[in-house]
């Protein structure tokens, strides 16, 4: 397209007195970039025209809808079931991954197979069948195994449906939150860990104050991708049947009201807030544990 | 719970041999190490006096820091036995048996002997200062503000006084392996040991860590160095060990080990290092 002789245009000039000639020449055109941002732009804005003009979206609904206290009530349900699920899933995970680099064959075993049940199955099934807790167990007792109970509870009482989401969720995350950490663990170089051997540390001291703030580095931005992960998967606790989750209350009101697609973004729009929320907290995080490592920027 | 009276005695009288009143700083008899049937110390016998300076030459492979790193049980001996400052290393003599030792122990051992590694081992995410500070306050139980006056002490010794609160990413080589003496310094332990710590150095900052050595020398530690560098060896060392094929050829002064190997396979080595 750009027919321009670079060669006729501008000679190449001989290096003349006083320093070198700077090159002056024409930029090279990059059509076929401009066509596709152009092209780009035209369906995006074709699209949030018609998202605007299309009444199917009820926009009038979604307005009603996103500061309802129903609304907002849900969104700090879901926001509870991620923090505490999550909490729960980076204990056990840390435990696995601590277990799986243990030297004893059983605990190994143990992290292994769990593992290979709660990463292998779906968190669906895997709620689904917590929601049956109380069923497949109808008691509780307290006691010596064989020997005297000392109490008994009925499962339906001890445990809610909200504590049976945040169970369910947090022990399947567990399995991942394991990997990560043990990924982080083995990803610091030994020489730390004989260094602080040979300064007398203690096996715990080494792991608190050496292996994990560096391990840190390397756990942080995938727990950051689990924590949204976990966000979005809260959506499913519907299935032990927990109800009074974002989305499943968006649902709920919709079938009232007929309106299926404003609640829909009014449920979209409050994950992508949290979200959003998150990753901020995700960078000063990380800012944190870069200390004093290349790239810091901190401490440059 | 462990705690026996008697038993540094007995230690003394097994470490120091018939006679002998303190000590020897390291006493290793017939010392053996194998990884599988690979077996790396064949059998390694020899004795560190107080104040003075062993240094262990050799080609690589030969169990030089294999060795070194069993004094501080890093590594677990297989057979024979290893002293330090009269207390057996790793394991506990009890009633006619060897008792392995807990952990914790073996960690309190450990704060009698610094180490000072190859690739430095600072921990990255501390300042030089906290490098210097975390064993004190976390094994010793040392005052923070106490132990970070005696760490600008340390600092200012190996000449790194502005140092304090730099991370080690933004230090050369030779500043961050002369951080590394001052943190194995700072638990004042009562013998130092280098595992080629000038190897992984630009040439030009070999210098200023052999000269941090040197001083350290001349002060009265007990050292025990692996190293290639033949003119520190020659000039600071009381005793050079020549190692080869995990046994020890060769012991005596730097002058006739260096200077008038008997051994075929010492002339052999040194005429490819000096």
């Amino acid at each position: 397209m750009s027919a321009v002789n670079v060669d006729a245009v501008s000679p190449a000039p001989v290096a003349g007195a006083g320093g070198p000639h700077r090159i002056d020449a024409i930029p090279l055109r990059h059509p076929g970039r401009w066509t596709a941002a152009i092209v780009l732009i035209i369906v995006v804005v074709l699209f949030l025209y018609g998202a605007a003009t299309n009444p199917a979206y009820s926009w009038d609904y979604y307005a009603k809808y996103i500061f309802d206290q129903r609304i907002s009530k849900a969104a700090t349900v879901t926001l509870e079931l991620t923090v505490l699920s999550m909490i729960l899933a980076i204990l056990v995970g840390v435990l696995m991954a601590v277990m799986r680099l243990s030297p004893n064959a059983v605990l190994r075993g143990v992290s292994w197979t769990y593992l290979w049940i709660f990463r292998g199955t779906p968190v669906y099934v895997q709620l689904v069948l917590w929601g049956l807790f109380a069923t497949i167990y109808k008691s509780i007792r307290v006691g010596i195994p064989f020997g005297p109970t000392f109490f008994t509870i009925t499962s339906a009482d001890a445990i809610s449906v909200f504590w049976l989401a945040v169970i369910g969720l947090g022990l399947n995350e567990a399995a991942y939150m394991a990997e990560i950490v043990r990924a982080g663990i083995i990803s610091v170089n030994h020489g730390q860990i004989e260094a602080a051997t040979a300064l007398g540390l203690t096996w715990w001291q080494t792991m608190r104050h050496i292996t994990l703030p560096q391990a840190m580095r390397i756990i942080i931005p995938p727990t950051g991708n689990e924590v949204i992960s976990m966000l979005k998967t809260t959506s499913l606790v519907t299935a032990v049947p927990f109800t009074m989750d974002l989305y499943t209350r968006s649902r709920d009101i919709s079938a009232e009201t007929f309106t299926p697609i404003p609640l829909l973004l009014v449920a979209s729009t409050w994950y992508l807030a949290f979200t959003s929320v998150l990753m901020v907290g995700q960078y000063f995080l990380e800012k944190h544990f870069a200390k004093g490592l290349r790239r810091a920027g901190a401490h440059g | 719970m462990t705690t026996d009276p008697t038993q540094g005695q007995a230690g003394d009288a097994a470490a120091g041999g018939a006679g002998a009143r303190v000590p020897d700083m390291v006493l290793a008899e017939d010392v053996w190490k194998n990884y599988g049937s690979l077996d790396v110390l064949k059998g390694i016998s020899l004795r560190v006096g107080r104040g003075e300076v062993l240094c262990l030459i050799g080609p690589s492979g030969s169990g030089k820091s294999t060795f070194l790193r069993c004094i501080n049980h890093l590594e677990k001996v297989n057979a024979g036995r290893l002293w330090v400052d009269g207390e057996l290393i790793g394991y506990r003599e009890r009633g006619g048996a060897l008792h392995e030792m807990p952990p914790k122990d073996a960690a309190r051992q450990r704060r009698n002997i610094g180490m000072v590694f190859q690739q430095f081992n600072l921990f990255p995410h501390m300042t030089v200062l906290d490098n210097i500070t975390c064993a004190p306050v976390l094994t010793a139980g040392a005052k923070k503000p106490q132990a970070q006056q005696r760490a600008r002490e340390l600092l200012d010794r190996v000449g790194l006084a502005d140092k304090a609160s730099a991370y080690p990413e933004q230090l050369s080589g030779g500043q961050q392996q002369r951080v590394a003496i001052a943190r194995a310094l700072a638990l004042s332990p009562k013998l130092m040991l280098f595992d080629e710590p000038t190897s992984a150095l630009d040439p030009e900052l070999v210098g200023e860590v052999l000269d941090v050595m040197r001083d350290l020398a001349d002060a009265g530690m007990t050292m025990v160095v692996v190293t290639h560098e033949m003119g520190f060896a020659r000039e600071v060392a009381d005793t050079v060990a020549f190692m080869d094929g995990g046994v020890v050829v060769e012991m005596g002064a730097p002058g006739d080990v260096i200077g008038n190997p008997q051994h075929g396979r010492t002339r052999a080595f040194l005429s490819k290092v000096l």
